[in-house]
């Protein structure tokens, strides 16, 4: 339900300062969200001053250089380095993004990096996203046929291919849902607009042969209808994928069934 | 073993950090003008009782109407109720599905600000300066 503050063990602190660069001409600070689930304490802000002269351009870049110069206990997820695999999304000034595509250089003042938002975190920015993938699971994203497996493949015209442009390219990198006050209040009920997006993927891939048992699946006051057009999902996707129009795709062929 | 971790893992920090995009601001201030509007609809029943119960009960409404509490009020209620319906015509129009590229929802966005602020004027402008205050 709605908590606009956080739980008491959750409220960060006042963290360290780690030391200047010596030497360095172009200096940049990063206040960087940490917790440490083994010393019982508090998660805590500290603050890094990093050598952009001795660094990549992109925030993720910042960070590996902090983790090999200054703080290796420093710990978040990456893989790929250009946008691809998901792994780096973090909030980034504010807005959830992928770390390895955010340039540092579009950001004003101290870098702020905190964890993707409303998560249970495993350590710094590193949250638990075991119930966004079970909900991703639950669309159950594979494709759903009765008729006969043909011979070779299940064929599909460049028309209807066409459709599922903006949804296959979605990376799960949680940057929507966890950017959702919807999903904020609701992520037990709510499936969020990651899932939900991909539901809609499946719903008009032209394949597909269980249109309606996965409309059935969706009516329901939470699971879709928690959305509330608040369109932050689409603001935050770092593939620049619209998840509001999905979701709201999905409640047209709801109400268009019905007539 | 995984359930109790679980527990003890802190929240991530959410509205505290986030930014927040203008349709953001706009949705929060369509369900806090929904809320003023059940409220508002007190003063209309009001309005409806003192109607009813003859020139004393009427001539205490039009005495708080004119007292500068009771305009403030009925300026904030003439707002939110104009802020609202906007609101409403804007998820009327995302229901067909319209309105969810980028420069559309922050035009969206700030067509209903600019829009209730600029009616709400209008409104007052008309029903007071031209027709008249409550009488």
């Amino acid at each position: 339900m709605v908590q606009l503050t956080l739980p008491k063990n959750s409220k960060p602190t006042e963290g360290r300062t780690w030391a200047y660069p010596t030497g360095a001409r172009d200096v940049r600070e990063y206040k960087v969200y940490r917790w440490n689930p083994d010393d019982g304490k508090n998660p805590r802000i500290d603050t890094y001053y990093v050598d952009s002269g001795d660094c990549g351009p992109m925030v993720l870049d910042a960070l590996i250089w902090i983790k090999n110069n200054i703080d290796p206990t420093l710990t978040f997820r990456r893989s790929c380095r250009e946008g691809v695999c998901g792994s780096c999304a973090m909030n980034i000034d504010g807005s959830n993004t992928l770390a390895c595509t955010k340039h540092a250089g579009e950001i004003g003042g101290a870098v702020k990096i905190y964890p993707l938002p409303h998560q249970p975190v495993v350590k710094d920015l590193v949250p638990d996203l075991t119930n966004f993938y079970a909900q991703y699971a639950s669309i159950e994203p594979w494709l759903h046929t009765k008729s006969p497996t043909p011979e070779k493949e299940w064929k599909q015209s460049h028309d209807d291919r066409v459709k599922l442009d903006g949804l296959y390219e979605c990376i799960l990198c949680a940057c929507c849902s966890t950017s959702c006050p919807s999903y904020w209040w609701n992520s037990e009920r709510f499936l969020g607009p990651a899932a939900l997006l991909q539901a809609s993927r499946w719903i008009d891939d032209s394949r597909d042969e269980a249109k309606g048992e996965r409309l059935d699946n969706l009516e329901d006051p939470f699971r879709l209808y928690r959305c509330h057009t608040i369109m932050n999902c689409a603001k935050a996707c770092p593939k620049g994928l619209n998840p509001a129009k999905a979701i709201a795709g999905i409640k047209k062929k709801m109400v268009d069934r019905q007539v | 073993m995984a359930g109790t971790k679980a527990r003890e893992r802190p929240l991530s920090p959410h509205l505290q950090i986030y930014r927040w995009p203008l349709p953001m601001m706009m949705s929060i201030a369509h369900r806090l003008t929904g809320i003023g509007l059940y409220f508002g609809t007190i003063l209309v029943v009001w309005w409806l009782i003192a109607v009813g119960s003859g020139p004393g009960g009427y001539s205490r409404l039009t005495a708080f109407a004119n007292s500068w509490f009771g305009r403030a009020v009925l300026f904030a209620y003439t707002w939110s109720l104009i802020h609202h319906m906007l609101g409403g015509i804007r998820h009327l129009i995302w229901d067909t599905g319209r309105g969810f590229e980028p420069n559309e929802r922050e035009w969206l966005a700030l067509a209903t600000i600019v829009g209730s602020v600029s009616l709400t004027m209008v409104l007052w402008i008309v029903g007071y300066f031209i027709i008249g205050g409550a009488r």
